[in-house]
């Protein structure tokens, strides 16, 4: 019986265990075996970020926009959009298990293009989720339930940290293809094209659609053409998670480039999309999963199985900022502000990163900073090593994650010459 | 050949459906007292008017922004709610050994407290611990327990069709019989679908068997003041509970008391012995929201927290709250009034007995699609009405259609 395992003894102590004289008030609690999780990098750079007294701090670990005086930012077109939405005074009553309708579709529209075939012909399902992570979550519980194929994701190396634990919770299995060149800062696609070659035959495959996480390398296009053709020859199934649409040229149809390829290609792909960058609604979770199908009773079949994945996660999902996205979507001066702001954060990141290598050469950097302009998104993978983080942070409180990792948002006109500087000072 | 050619269509979640099939009702007198939200008297949905103002002040605060909230959500949302469960002078609360998980509704709540105990419950990862859950439950605490990993789901007796009322020794004989250190899900009240509640006299026959054979109590509590019109009054049984030292999960639901159905605002209060237990605990919750949902979503949990945080506002929601719940108790006394006086067979006090927004009428499948067919009075097969579908205007038409039913169909 359950109850009898062996295990049960070492990992409840106390629990059960006749033996021990006094019982401690932490064996006598249900929760007596629960270790403590580890802390999170990322929020241990922060928490350390908010000690530190030094008034030049840097916080470069934060993976939200931020304006050039170091702000969050809400967009104006949010606002508009929020104050339309309180105007209408509409109701509170539950959303399908599927979300927003009139979302589900303006999302799959923008990930796609308007007049996509897919699209048309009905044969794609979108359902709403809870952001990013909600969206994975949903496609790796699908593709667990589901897939019929080899329970391996393969993840390009590295990835955004939270993808593994994602899918292993889902009961899927984690490997890895090449992806980041060390030696380059750039695009490792020799090595990613061979290991994608060897990859056992519908076994399922996550790419980042732009600005990789947390590189910020992407393939160029005809990389990506190459890699479209080997994966359709290893039938691989192919998982997009695409957060940063719009975000990573300032062009949302660029951005969308590779997806738009590969199903143009005949991959029928599964998508997870996020809203909490491109339009700065990080809090209010707002997420796309779409499957595209091979005709639209597939597309039935499969809406109705991820419904039912749903239901016992959290019936449904969340109606705020949904509206507040659809609404940006289908209002066409909303949609025109929003394609500027998004232009306009893209830009800011962008200039960040030509001022920074501008810096570095003002400081008289012997090194190759090209990799900063090179690199696209949200995040810039330096080249620094752990030892080099190190010393940013305890001689110039500047913090960034070990992997040297910075978030070119936490860049402003107004601190990115210190940077340079301290940047400097530990690679001279 | 598509790797989802074998994917079979799933079946529409039943509640739903209903909820489908009236809207495409031409019939006039049409009734849907089906899915669980809340119905004016013009049987409209109510926002209720604490939440406009706190919403209008949201929108009106240029010092606000959407960024993530923490992993484990808004900390004085967090708070606030376990001090509604748990009461102001919670002893437990000032002991800091009572700590919360901000979650997507009250499903949530429950899938992250189930994906918990699956994990470090009993053991490591023990998917066998038996999980009990009435008989009947609300339809989805079976697939959150299953889909969190529990192998082995069983039902406890509750509901005596035969006298209509708790089927107390059998859930006392249930309690007896369970494993040790199996988990019930007990309903704080308003117990969903059959409206009948222990009183607290059973409770705390309840509470004694389970202290003594080491039962988890995971009370799922999603009607706080909705029931009885008194937060205090509805929350009896989770604080005899945590007065009576047990360690326990509450998950619970703002959708219904506050109306903020598609905000998805819920809270899954953990009691643990200590502050020690308690940390450890939520640091593992922690890594299992991550992989969800990763933070949860703040307008619904700002709505509530500025609601619960201020005392005019807090004053004004308890004011709400009562308005819904007495409108709910004036039907269920209209609706026997009628039944009675339609001279309807069978005894009716069951309506005015059971609590909350749902009544269990009795009447059989065949009635209700008898009901749903002949008289387009959409329920549940399982008899299950939703009290708050009931309005003056459609009340006499509700009371005809039953009391045809209960006499022409067998």
């Amino acid at each position: 019986m359950a109850l009898l395992k062996s295990n049960k003894v070492i990992h409840c102590l106390g629990n059960i265990s006749p033996c021990l004289g006094v019982l401690s008030t932490r064996s006598s609690s249900w929760w007596g075996g629960v270790q403590m999780g580890p802390p999170d990098p990322i929020l241990g750079v922060t928490e350390a970020f908010k000690r530190d007294t030094n008034p030049k701090k840097m916080n470069l670990g934060v993976g939200a926009y931020r304006d050039d005086q170091g702000k969050p930012f809400v967009l104006s077109c949010v606002r508009k959009a929020e104050a339309l939405i309180a105007s209408k005074q509409m109701e509170k009553e539950y959303l399908p298990i599927g979300g927003l309708g009139e979302f589900n579709k303006a999302c799959a529209e923008l990930a796609l293009g308007d007049n996509n075939d897919v699209l048309k012909s009905g044969r794609s399902i979108t359902v709403q989720t809870i952001s990013g992570t909600g969206s994975l979550r949903v496609g790796a519980n699908f593709l667990s339930r589901f897939h019929a194929g080899p329970r391996d994701v393969y993840l390009p190396k590295p990835s955004w940290g939270n993808h593994t634990p994602i899918f292993r919770d889902a009961g899927m299995q984690l490997k890895a293809y090449r992806y980041y060149d060390p030696s380059t800062c750039g695009f490792d696609f020799k090595g990613a094209f061979e290991d994608i070659s060897k990859i056992p035959e519908q076994s399922v495959i996550l790419l980042h659609a732009c600005a990789h996480n947390p590189t910020g390398v992407d393939p160029r296009p005809e990389q990506w053409k190459e890699i479209s053709d080997i994966v359709k020859k290893r039938n691989l199934l192919v998982f997009f998670d695409m957060a940063y649409q719009g975000f990573a040229s300032g062009d949302i149809n660029r951005d969308a480039w590779a997806v738009r390829h590969f199903i143009e290609q005949g991959h029928n792909i599964v998508l997870s999309q996020s809203f909490a960058k491109n339009m700065g609604l990080y809090g209010e979770r707002v997420g796309g999963f779409t499957v595209v199908c091979n005709d639209a009773e597939e597309a039935k079949r499969v809406e109705s199985q991820i419904k039912i994945l749903i239901r016992p996660i959290y019936s449904n999902p969340p109606i705020n900022g949904a509206r507040i996205a659809t609404t940006i979507l289908n209002t066409p001066d909303l949609r025109s502000l929003w394609l500027e702001e998004v232009h306009g954060m893209a830009n800011r990141i962008i200039k960040m990163r030509e001022q920074l290598v501008a810096g570095l050469k003002k400081e008289g950097s012997s090194h190759n900073w090209q990799h900063v302009i090179d690199q696209i998104g949200m995040f810039c993978f330096t080249g620094l090593k752990p030892e080099q983080v190190e010393r940013l942070i305890n001689e110039f409180s500047v913090y960034m994650t070990k992997d040297g990792r910075i978030s070119m948002a936490g860049v402003t006109s107004g601190n990115v010459g210190y940077l340079a500087h301290a940047i400097h000072e530990v690679t001279k | 050949m598509s790797v989802f050619s074998d994917v079979p269509q799933a079946p529409p979640v039943v509640v739903f459906k209903l909820t489908a099939d009236f809207k495409d009702d031409g019939h006039p007198q049409k009734v849907n007292l089906g899915v669980g939200a809340y119905r004016t008297d013009d049987c409209q949905p109510w926002v209720l008017p604490v939440v406009k103002k706190v919403e209008r002040l949201i929108v009106e605060d240029c010092g606000l922004n959407h960024e993530y909230l923490p992993i484990l959500g808004l900390p004085e949302f967090r708070s606030a709610a376990s001090k509604v469960a748990l009461g102001e002078d919670s002893p437990a609360i000032k002991e800091n050994r009572v700590g919360a998980v901000q979650a997507l509704g009250g499903t949530g709540a429950l899938r992250i407290g189930a994906d918990f105990l699956r994990r470090w419950y009993n053991g490591t990862n023990n998917r066998a611990t038996p999980v009990y859950v009435s008989a009947p439950t609300w339809e989805n605490h079976n697939g959150v327990f299953t889909d969190a990993g529990f192998t082995d789901i069983r039902p406890y007796h509750y509901w005596d069709a035969a006298k209509r009322g708790l089927d107390l020794s059998g859930l006392l004989d249930d309690l007896e019989k369970a494993p040790e250190h199996s988990i019930f899900v007990l309903h704080a009240c308003a117990h969903n679908p059959t409206g009948t509640d222990p009183t607290q006299e059973q409770w705390k026959k309840i509470a004694e068997i389970m202290k003594r054979r080491k039962l988890f109590v995971f009370f799922d509590s999603a009607y706080q003041g909705f029931a009885s019109g008194s937060l205090d009054k509805d929350a009896w049984a989770i604080r005899y509970f945590a007065s009576e030292g047990f360690e326990l999960f509450i998950a619970q639901s703002f959708s219904k008391n506050f109306g903020l159905y598609n905000e998805r605002v819920g809270n899954l209060t953990i009691v643990a012995k200590d502050s020690d237990n308690l940390s450890r605990t939520l640091s593992q919750m922690e890594k299992i929201v991550r992989t969800t949902w990763s933070n949860p979503p703040s307008q619904g949990a700002r709505i509530v927290s500025k609601t619960l945080n201020s005392p005019e506002l807090f004053a004004e929601w308890k004011g709400n709250v009562k308005t819904m719940a007495d409108r709910v108790l004036l039907m269920r006394d209209q609706l026997k009034t009628k039944l009675l006086a339609l001279g309807t067979p069978g005894t009716w006090d069951h309506i005015t007995e059971q609590i909350g927004m749902f009544s269990f009428t009795g009447l059989n499948p065949k009635q209700v699609e008898y009901m749903i067919k002949e008289k387009h009075v959409y329920l549940m097969a399982s008899g299950r009405i939703n009290m708050c579908g009931l309005t003056t205007k459609n009340i006499d038409y509700v009371a005809q259609s039953i009391h045809e039913a209960v006499t022409t169909v067998q």
